[in-house]
């Protein structure tokens, strides 16, 4: 862990694309989730066939091979696949969003309050997420879309429920190995509040190892997310979702090989993107801790 | 005498998750839904019906007290009823999970056997081709989905080159009970029924390499950077400076503590895993507890799904309980430090 004030840090921000702009795997890496984001944003104006999204029916252009016309083929209804890839990632990029979105502050407040405050706090909040951890994100997911119903908002509070585990347990240990420190100490004897010690003193020096866990999360949050649509737990058809295609293709193959391999290889590249991204972004911050 | 100790510390750790965890379930199944026996009988049932399920079930009494209802159940291994197979859900998850933990097993084996050479490969010649190799492997393991991954090997090596089944745990052919264990490697050994241990392995292979390439990665990435760790270390310097021959220092000196941080990662990994069963067991038609789960949950069958989880709970706990314990017996320093 470096320890760099905030101030300096964004002084050094051209320092710092500088070195990055130099990691080809983590260029690599932010081109495809800048690529897809974008792709995901303007899906409607750039896809082909955006009206193919609903439940659109075209017998007898069903199941065609990839083309200069549908690039990705079409499935067993007749719908362009490459269409309902580009809106399928807007699934899982909000699903990856909320998901972070409740667990990353959840997981750092409750992390550092852990690694600060110590005795009673530390134990009950270590032993609950002992706990959390048991459980497979996934099996919450289904337990949870057994109780009420399998949809998308159930699963993301499903796997939210459970993903702040990690941050907490990243957050606690980064914590613990300042609260020694002498600027800890010394903001103390100063009588700085707590509050100011936890969110202006510790949180600084946890933003780059939350932007790498971030990184990389995305990429997992997608994956499960992906693997839930898989079983069919996930947004209802006919709304396109990459894990749902690959099921539905998955009766076809392998000779209409293209409607299940083509969507599970756009979760390959989406995920693959957050990987190399957050990779580069640990090379370039130098953190360690980070899984 | 020290071991002891860490031991009896860790155990009654251990209980206590379970205790939390019992609770986690027993909240999601009573309090979340409203009405477990409305849901059971369908919304078509009378009141009176409704009543009756209610009494059967104990959802009339109070909370604390179906808590306790439950816990006793719990103590004794008794998860209820399912609604689908009607019959108890331990006998049900019973007969299912030896295939889930056959299939488990082998996947760790495979991740380990596989992932720690190949860090120790990547780490020895760091920044050379079969580090860059390594880590490119590591990379794409991790991201590529298992159901995804699955479904491919299911093509080429079930579909294409016709080299391996792509369903199932035996032939249906092939007629065997295994009844000591219910892990067919160890039980087919025992029967001296070589035909049957060749299928099974067979049967094997594709959904435990599915299902451990991702562990594998991560494996082999965490052994990589701990060796490198290890290596920079003064004992390593003073190990070479005695003349201690090169294998035996990597071997040796840099794996043993190199071991520990894979070891317990694995652990905490082991959760994803569980949970990337379920995708598998469904690819692969495996008859394991993960595809009764889903069975179950398309039911709305309760009792069932409960039991998978605490089952699937329980079954992580005892692993990192497991692994705990080997990381203090690998390095000392541990067990005197404690945990972390």
């Amino acid at each position: 862990m470096t320890q760099i004030p905030p101030d300096l840090m964004l002084s050094n921000a051209y320092q710092n694309w500088y070195r990055f702009s130099r990691n080809p795997t983590a260029m690599i890496g932010l081109v495809i989730v800048v690529l897809c984001v974008l792709a995901a944003i303007l899906a409607p104006y750039i896809t082909p066939f955006p009206d193919h999204v609903g439940a659109v029916t075209n017998f007898r252009a069903r199941h065609l091979p990839p083309s200069g016309v549908n690039w990705f083929g079409t499935d067993n209804v007749g719908r362009d696949i490459f269409t309902r890839v580009i809106f399928g990632l807007r699934i899982s990029l909000l699903l990856a969003v909320v998901v972070l979105g409740i667990a990353i502050p959840t997981g750092t407040i409750l992390g550092m309050a852990a690694g600060y405050f110590g005795g009673w706090t530390e134990i009950v909040i270590m032993r609950i997420t002992d706990v959390a951890l048991a459980i497979p994100p996934l099996v919450m997911a289904l337990a949870v879309a057994a109780v009420l119903s399998p949809d998308l908002l159930h699963s993301m509070l499903a796997i939210a429920s459970l993903w702040w585990t990690w941050h907490t347990r990243m957050i606690y240990s980064i914590t613990r190995q300042l609260r020694t420190q002498e600027f800890i100490e010394a903001a103390e004897t100063l009588g700085a509040s707590k509050f100011h010690i936890l969110f202006r003193e510790i949180l600084p020096n946890c933003v780059s190892a939350i932007a790498v866990k971030t990184s990389l999360d995305c990429g997992f949050v997608i994956l499960v997310g992906a693997a839930l649509s898989f079983l069919g737990l996930g947004i209802q058809p006919p709304t396109p979702d990459l894990g749902t295609m690959v099921a539905q293709g998955a009766s076809f193959l392998p000779d209409y090989w293209w409607e299940s391999v083509l969507p599970g290889c756009a979760i390959l590249f989406l995920a693959l993107g957050f990987n190399l991204l957050g990779d580069g972004l640990r090379d370039l911050f130098d953190v360690e801790d980070v899984r | 005498m020290e071991f002891l100790s860490f031991l009896v510390k860790r155990v009654l750790w251990s209980v206590l998750v379970l205790v939390g965890l019992s609770m986690v379930i027993f909240v999601i199944a009573r309090v979340v839904p409203g009405d477990p026996a409305r849901m059971a009988l369908g919304p078509r049932a009378s009141p009176e019906q409704v009543a009756t399920m209610q009494a059967e079930l104990g959802l009339d009494r109070p909370l604390l007290q179906q808590y306790a209802l439950f816990i006793e159940g719990l103590t004794r291994g008794d998860l209820g009823k399912s609604l689908l197979t009607e019959r108890p859900v331990n006998d049900d998850i019973r007969e299912t999970f030896a295939a889930t933990f056959e299939l488990v097993l082998c996947t760790m084996i495979l991740a380990m056997g596989f992932g720690v050479p190949l860090g120790m490969i990547a780490a020895y010649w760091k920044d050379k081709w079969p580090d860059t190799a390594v880590r490119f492997f590591a990379i794409f393991a991790a991201v590529t989905p298992s159901f995804f991954l699955a479904l491919l090997l299911q093509i080429l090596a079930g579909y294409v080159l016709h080299l391996l089944p792509t369903t199932g745990r035996l032939p249906n052919a092939l007629e065997f009970e295994a009844s000591w264990t219910g892990l067919l490697l160890i039980d087919s050994l025992l029967a001296g029924r070589l035909d049957v241990f060749g299928e099974a392995l067979r049967h094997l292979l594709l959904p435990s390499l599915s299902l451990a390439a991702a562990t594998m990665g991560q494996m082999a990435r965490l052994t990589r950077a701990s060796m490198i760790d290890v290596s920079r270390q003064d004992y390593i310097e003073a190990a070479r400076a005695f003349g201690i021959p090169e294998w035996l220092r990597v071997t040796k000196y840099m794996l043993r503590p190199s071991f520990v941080p894979p070891l317990t990662i694995m652990g905490l990994e082991f959760a994803s895993l569980i949970g990337g069963a379920f995708v598998v067991e469904m690819v692969f038609a495996w008859p394991g507890m993960a595809a009764y789960g889903i069975r179950t949950i398309l039911q709305k069958d309760l009792n069932a799904v409960m039991g998978v989880v605490m089952v699937s709970g329980v079954f992580f706990v005892l692993v990192n309980l497991t692994i705990d314990v080997l990381v203090g017996f690998v390095d000392p320093r541990v067990r005197i430090r404690g945990r972390r």
